[in-house]
Parts: C-alpha cells; sequence; structure tokens
C-alpha cells in the first residue's frame, strides 16, 4: 500500500467590520429585519453605479502589512459573472487579476513545530445575500441584507499537510483579524468562513493529485473533521482504483461526510473582466504609512512577549493571546498584582471554563481583571484557602464585585490564628486516640487523616500550611 | 478566427439566453466577424506598455464609512415580480 501525503489550501472570506456596504450606504448590521439594509446599488437597480468604502479599503491593506504582503499599489475590480437569486447584478464585485495584496505569510507551531504557510493573495469583494429554501412552498425567499457587504478573502498557498496544521493556519489567521480589529472572527455567524482545497499524493511525489473543494465547514472542530474524513475518502478511491474527480463537495456534520455537488461544474465559467463602473484602486503612500504605524501588537509578536516577559509556557501564552481581549484582561490583572503564573493558572483554570460554559468573551466580564488579580492575592496572602477560592470563584465570576467582601460576607476567612486552630486539633487528637497511637508508632501517614479531620471541623478554614506545621508539633 | 456554433451555445447557456438551434450557425459566423476584426490589435506591440485597466486618470473616489438608510424596503420592494412584504420571492431554488 503506498504512503499518501495530503496537500490543502484554504480560501477563507473574512467579513470586514466596517458601518457601511463596500459600495453604497447601507448599514452592514447582521440581525436586521430582511431587505431593510437595502438600497439600488445593493439590490442592482439599474443605471446604479458603486462607491467605493474607504474603511475597507484600509482593512484589507492592513490584513496585507500584518501578514507580510506585497501591497499593490493599483489594483483592479473585477466581474464575476453567475446567476443566483442572491446575487441581484448577476454578477460578483470581486478582484481577479491585479488584488489589493500578494505574497504573504503566516507562522504556525503544531505540536511544538514551527511551519510558515504562504498567502498566495488577499483580495476585496462584496458578499452575497441570502436564500432561505421554503419546505412548504414551491419558492424561495431572498434577503439582501447580507449583499455588498464587505468581503477580504485570504487564499493560501497549498502548503498545509494535515488537518492540524489547516487549524492551526485557520486559527492564527482568525487570530490576526481579531487584533486588528477588522473582523470578529464568528464562525457561526459567517463573519470568518473558509473553503478547503484537498488533495492527496504519493509520499515524493512532486505534482499534486486531483483536488477537491470543500464548502460548508463552519467551525475549527468542522474544518478539522471534514478535511480528516476527505483525505481518507481520497485514500480509498485510490486503493480501489477510482479516479479522484475534480469538484465541489459539501460537508455535512451530523453525518460527519463529504457529498459531491453535482452539476456546479459549467457554473464555474465565471469570464472575469474589469469592471468599468469602478476605476482602478490606487493606494495612497501617505495613507499606508498612516495605516503601518497603527498595526497594534500582533498575537504571535504578545505571545512572544507574555513568554518572555511573564514566564508563560508556550501552551499557556498561546492560549491567553488568542482572543486579543482575554490578553488585554490578563495584563490588566497583573497590572493589579505582579504574579503572572499565578493570574495565568487562575485563568486557565478557572476562568476559561466558567466563560466555556456561559459562553462569553473576556471583555463581557462582571469580574474585572483588578478583582481577579484581588483574589490571588487573597490566596496568596492566606487569608482563604486556594480550595475556598475555587469555591467561590462560580460566585465571583456570576455575580462579579470585590472577593474580600464576598469572603468577608460568607465568612470564609481562613483560620490563621494559631489558638483557635490548636483548639480545633486538640479536639480531633482528643477524639482519635487510637489513631494517635498509630502515628506515633510509625504510621506517619496518618497526618493526612488528622488534617482532613481537622478540615472538616473548621469547615475548610484552616490555613493548611500552619495546621501541618501544628500538627506535627503536637504529636512529635 | 473560429467560432464555433458549440462555443455560440456554450456562451449564450452561461448568459442564460434562449438560442434557438438554426440561429446557432448565424450567430457563431458572426461573432467570429466581430473576433475577427479585434484581432488586428494583435498586431500592436505592447511588450514594456502598462495595461489600461480604465481611461480615467483621476485618483479612485472613496466613500466615508457611514451608514445611512436611503431607501424603505417597501420602495426597495415594489419592483420584485414576487414579494410577501418582507422578501423577495424567486421560484424554488434548489441549495446544493
Amino acid at each position: 500500500m503506498a504512503e499518501y501525503e495530503a496537500v490543502i489550501g484554504l480560501e477563507v472570506h473574512a467579513q470586514l467590520l466596517t458601518e457601511s456596504k463596500i459600495f453604497c450606504s447601507c448599514s452592514t448590521r447582521f440581525g436586521n429585519d430582511p431587505n431593510e439594509n437595502v438600497c439600488p446599488v445593493c439590490s442592482g437597480m439599474p443605471g446604479v453605479l458603486p462607491v467605493l468604502n474607504e474603511r475597507a479599503v484600509e482593512y484589507a491593506a492592513k490584513m496585507g502589512m500584518a501578514i507580510d504582503c506585497a501591497l499593490n499599489p493599483v489594483s483592479v475590480f473585477a466581474r464575476k459573472n453567475y446567476f443566483y437569486p442572491d446575487l441581484p447584478k448577476g454578477y460578483q464585485i470581486s478582484q481577479f487579476e491585479l488584488p489589493i495584496a500578494e505574497h504573504g505569510k503566516v507562522d504556525i507551531l503544531v505540536d511544538g513545530v514551527a511551519k510558515t504557510i504562504g498567502v498566495t493573495r488577499i483580495h476585496m469583494e462584496e458578499d452575497a445575500g441570502k436564500n432561505i429554501h421554503s419546505a412548504t412552498d414551491n419558492a424561495s425567499y431572498v434577503d439582501l441584507n447580507r449583499a455588498c457587504v464587505p468581503l477580504i478573502e485570504i487564499v493560501s498557498e497549498p502548503d498545509m499537510r494535515s488537518a492540524d496544521e489547516a487549524v492551526a493556519y485557520l486559527k492564527e489567521l482568525r487570530s490576526i483579524l481579531v487584533y486588528l480589529g477588522i473582523c470578529d472572527g464568528n464562525m457561526e455567524e459567517g463573519s470568518f468562513r473558509c473553503d478547503a482545497n484537498v488533495s492527496i499524493r504519493p509520499k515524493g511525489q512532486e505534482e499534486f493529485g486531483t483536488r477537491a473543494e470543500i464548502k460548508n465547514v463552519n467551525s475549527f472542530r468542522n474544518v478539522h473533521k471534514a478535511i480528516e474524513y476527505e483525505i481518507q475518502r481520497q485514500k480509498d478511491c485510490l486503493e480501489d482504483g477510482e479516479a479522484i474527480v475534480q469538484e465541489t463537495r459539501l460537508y455535512n456534520p451530523d453525518k460527519n461526510v463529504t457529498a459531491s455537488m453535482r452539476g456546479k461544474e459549467e457554473a464555474h465559467d465565471y469570464r472575469y473582466f474589469p469592471d468599468p463602473d469602478l476605476v482602478p484602486l490606487k493606494l495612497d503612500p501617505a495613507k499606508l504609512e498612516q495605516w503601518k504605524a497603527q498595526l497594534p501588537e500582533l498575537p504571535r509578536v504578545r505571545r512572544q512577549r507574555f513568554e518572555n516577559d511573564f514566564g508563560l509556557s508556550a501552551n499557556d501564552a498561546a492560549t491567553i493571546t488568542a482572543e486579543r481581549d482575554l490578553a488585554d484582561y490578563f495584563e490588566a490583572a497583573c497590572a493589579a498584582y505582579a504574579q503572572p503564573k499565578k493570574i495565568a493558572n487562575w485563568i486557565m483554570s478557572e476562568l476559561l471554563r466558567e466563560m466555556g460554559e456561559a459562553k462569553l468573551a473576556a471583555a463581557q466580564l462582571k469580574l474585572a481583571p483588578s478583582d481577579l488579580a484581588k483574589l490571588v492575592k487573597l490566596v496568596d496572602e492566606g487569608v482563604i484557602s486556594g480550595k475556598i477560592g475555587k469555591q467561590i470563584f462560580p460566585d465571583l465570576f456570576a455575580q462579579g464585585g470585590d472577593p474580600e467582601a464576598l469572603v468577608k460576607a460568607k465568612g470564609l476567612v481562613q483560620i490563621s490564628d494559631s489558638s483557635a486552630l490548636e483548639e480545633a486539633i486538640d479536639a480531633v487528637l482528643a477524639a482519635s486516640p487510637a489513631e494517635v497511637e498509630a502515628y506515633k508508632g510509625g504510621k506517619t501517614k496518618l497526618m493526612g487523616f488528622f488534617v482532613g479531620q481537622v478540615m472538616k471541623a473548621t469547615k475548610g478554614q484552616a490555613n493548611p500550611g500552619l495546621l501541618n506545621q501544628l500538627l506535627a508539633k503536637k504529636l512529635s | 478566427m473560429k467560432f464555433t456554433p458549440q462555443q455560440a451555445a456554450k456562451v449564450a447557456a452561461l448568459a442564460r439566453l434562449r438560442l434557438p438551434e438554426e440561429k446557432l450557425e448565424r450567430i457563431a459566423s458572426q461573432i467570429g466577424d466581430i473576433l475577427n476584426y479585434m484581432e488586428a490589435l494583435e498586431a500592436c506591440d505592447t511588450a514594456g506598455v502598462e495595461p489600461l485597466y480604465s481611461p480615467v486618470e483621476h485618483p479612485t473616489p472613496l466613500r466615508a464609512d457611514v451608514a445611512e438608510k436611503t431607501f424603505q424596503r417597501s420602495d426597495i420592494l415594489s419592483g420584485a415580480p414576487e414579494t410577501d412584504g418582507t422578501y423577495f420571492i424567486v421560484p424554488k431554488i434548489v441549495a446544493g
């Protein structure tokens, strides 16, 4: 049996976070009533003319700079011709021969191995509307709110060799877009979506195999599963002596399969030509300088800084910097209490778990970073034990507020007063003469038993360090 | 340059034009004539000439990113062959 390797390239569509559409002033807001954000331009009425949104240009250019692309001083909009009811003009305005940016790269890290994925191009285009297919009557319903919303399409080189690499690349790309503040990265609402080109070839072979294009993958998990499935399907085909057909396949997440979208092949003849309604886009060098100066610290640099300056592990740094607002949250907490590793531990365990359950982003939390810092400090100073800290965490997370006040209100302050603790210890020892005897006879493992009993008697509020110290003294 | 009736049929299909079989030959030969006429341009030496995408020389006109509602939905839908007041309604298209 031959050994195969997968060759994967990704086409990512990112919706730009502009207020208005790319060629008209209609709102881009998601969730408005159908066809409320529509005008003669985006509904394709005869005689209207598109006027380019300057912020869309800025955002596309910034993404180009962030992933080391060469920006084309002149780029050209082209018409991509096809018919579908969600495309009112009968063509999509896109870029073809001369896109705004080319030849970029994105660095990824998979299982500790660094790799650079080439980016072929970034081009600007308009989104299409949305069709809703009725199950009962013989009709489809068209909503043009999304028509003409600005997108950039980021096309990678076929540089990825596994589903893991593809997902790492996607995550990095999404992270960069969100850091730049030019896309919200929401995969479920479709503002960050991807198509995957997958082929396989015998290991060592230079030329590519025939590829299939996988559509409809709307989460990182599904991208991973769809690519794995497709690689296996193509291997099975070749082993059975069947040829791979170049086609578009739709991923079905419920069944975890990809299925051929037949009959679409002919539609691939898009007859692109330069759009005569739009003059070529010339980038102003002064504007480019200005935009370059505005680029924020990008995820890769921030990750490195968190490792170097805060001493975080690569894994913690990657998780905390993946979302810009979580990284901001972390830095704000560290500014309040300079114990970055301890704060990172609380974020990685308690905070991320609660955020996941509540489906909240760091910027939406009631628990202020300074209050998380305070909690970590309370534990550090022995005012409460780590265990109590974890116990009250869900309440703190849900309500926010000062952890010290909550600890006091709940009467959870740790017993660090040795006389109070001694009393509890004496009572426990008096109640367990047999164990005391056994301990003194050499069964030192019983220390755990005594600690447990005192903790039980004090409802977990005994300072563990002090308790161990006092117990050892009394039992010696 | 020869433009075949098959090519004419394909272009017509892509443009959703209904072209009767008996007209294919004539249309193909007319389009072929046009292409032949334009072929005269091939004689020009364009080495080193920058492609001209637009005869317009002025800088790209840009719009400030300000959202504005300029039309009511009822106006937009008023020309639709079929609507329920909310959506454009079209004959059912099968996705996929």
